[in-house]
């Protein structure tokens, strides 16, 4: 049978937990600067400016081509070369949040196509400028369709953390192997690592639906 | 270029129209939906514009609310060029943006589709513009739009969201919404054309009180003979990107000229 040691577990959870708390972090703040930068970048794919629009959309379509490890490696390895120097915990939350903003920016596009053009016209009509009509009109319509997709990357950003792992951030995977090799022991810390994953996921999707019922009764849109 | 020197930089002289289009031409690529368009509506006028689909009149509208460009021809909104703005050498050029956001306010309109914002109630509606727009208090712009949906008999349903809401009601809320603004001329584009033959009635008869109580200028495009008969001051027919006829409802609906007309309006007839 499994050699599992209950006492052994008491021991490494403390740590776990603040590991826990890491990652809760690393995703929060990557997720809040993917959800800003998401939206500057949709935005910025709707202007008449030809360029701008042009420039983004390959920035977009190239960060989602390649694989975020690539990006971290990049920001904390390569970055200094060009005079960036930042710590591991600074690379990992902007190499995830700049990762995620492309996803998110798609996202936000479904939901700004999906308001209809007289809601332009309209905001047009009562003599808007640009940046009201988005802040007032759009973008408050555009988030409800766009809550379920913003969720799935809540829930990926916080399953793709242990990749910060490789450039020394002390999320959990990280600190689960430090512990393994401090121990010569892997199947509890490795065991709970899975657990916690699974305990924090498995709410979140149906946190976000009830947030998703919540958004759209205080839009009326129900 | 278009050569601009044939329009001044204001309209002068006594009884100003309110809305002057001068040789408007709007077209999509070949297919041309207007076409050297004149004409001219007075203060306090309520004109309205039938005709069979396709013959421009959405257009006219839209083009007023710069919802449109126009490819020639200059539109006036009380004397003073909208589409254009006096350029370098005292000739009018297009638009910039912020003309427009400043000739723009005289207008307001309501949609076939209301187009009311989803996510506001009826009362958030029309306080919306006020408040972001004209820089209104809240207090201010709550009392003038509380006003105008007691106007439009919709002020028990204030705290309503649209979706709530009948499509008549939705209409009644859109014109508040509209007037709200204080806009010098109004626009109403096939404002019961979505509706239930059974609230057609609750539209009108807020369009028909605001003929006769308020001294708006109105431009109304509509599918309603009887209604354009009863309120207008004076009918356009249009056909085929032009004014093929105009003139006092009890002229063109009792003795049209044009053989256009009296097709298109005695087709209208069969139709009832």
């Amino acid at each position: 049978m499994f050699d599992w040691k209950w006492e052994f577990v008491w021991e490494i959870l403390p740590r776990l937990v603040q590991a826990t708390g890491n990652t809760l972090i690393a995703a929060g703040a990557g997720y809040g600067i993917a959800l800003v930068l998401g939206l500057v970048l949709a935005i910025a794919q709707r202007t008449p400016y030809r360029l701008l629009t042009f420039v983004v959309r390959e920035l977009v379509e190239f960060i989602r081509s390649t694989p975020l490890l690539l990006q971290i490696f990049f920001v904390f390895y390569v970055g200094p070369q060009f005079g960036l120097r930042l710590s591991p915990w600074m690379s990992g939350m902007i190499a995830i949040g700049l990762h995620y903003s492309c996803y998110l920016s798609e996202v936000y596009r479904g939901g700004l196509d999906s308001v209809p053009r007289g809601q332009w016209e309209a905001a047009t009509a009562l003599n808007m400028t640009v940046v009201q009509k988005y802040r007032r009109i759009i973008i408050p319509q555009a988030i409800v369709p766009a809550v379920p997709g913003f969720g799935n990357y809540l829930v990926g950003i916080f399953k793709d953390t242990p990749m910060l792992s490789v450039i020394g951030v002390a999320e959990l995977i990280h600190t689960a192997n430090a512990i393994g090799s401090e121990h010569y022991r892997f199947l509890e810390p490795y065991t709970l690592v899975g657990l916690i994953f699974l305990a924090i996921s498995l709410p979140a999707a149906g946190m976000i639906k009830v947030f998703e019922n919540f958004v759209r009764r205080r839009m009326g849109m129900k | 270029m278009e050569d601009m020197s044939g329009y001044p930089l204001e309209l002068t002289g006594e009884n100003i129209p309110m809305v002057s289009f001068k040789k408007v031409r709007k077209s999509y690529g070949s297919l041309t939906v207007l076409d050297d368009l004149d004409l001219d509506v007075n203060a306090g006028e309520m004109v309205s514009i039938i005709g069979p689909s396709g013959s421009g009149k959405t257009t006219v509208l839209r083009m007023l609310m710069t919802l449109e460009t126009i490819n020639s021809g200059v539109i006036y909104v009380d004397g003073k060029p909208l589409t254009h703005m006096p350029g370098k050498g005292g000739k009018l050029v297009p638009a910039s943006a912020r003309h427009l956001h400043e000739r723009r306010a005289d207008i307001g309109m309501c949609f076939q589709h209301f187009n009311l914002f989803p996510h506001m109630t009826a009362l958030e509606n029309c306080m919306e513009g006020p408040v972001q727009v004209l820089g209104l208090s809240k207090a201010e712009a709550r009392d003038r739009s509380e006003e105008l949906l007691e106007l439009v008999g919709m002020i028990g349903k204030k705290d309503q969201h649209p979706s709530r809401l009948s499509g008549g009601q939705q209409q009644r809320v859109a014109i508040a919404r509209a007037l709200a603004m204080r806009p010098k001329v109004m626009l109403f584009d096939e404002v019961t054309s979505a509706l239930d033959p059974e609230v057609i009635g609750e539209v009108t008869n807020v369009i028909r009180k605001l003929v006769s109580e308020h001294n708006l200028t109105m431009l109304m495009v509509t599918h309603q003979m009887g209604f354009a008969r009863d309120i207008s001051d004076r009918v356009c027919f249009f056909y085929d990107g032009k004014i093929e006829e105009q003139g006092p409802p009890a002229d063109l609906f009792g003795k049209p000229q044009r053989e256009r007309t009296q097709q298109f309006l005695s087709a209208v007839r069969e139709a009832i």
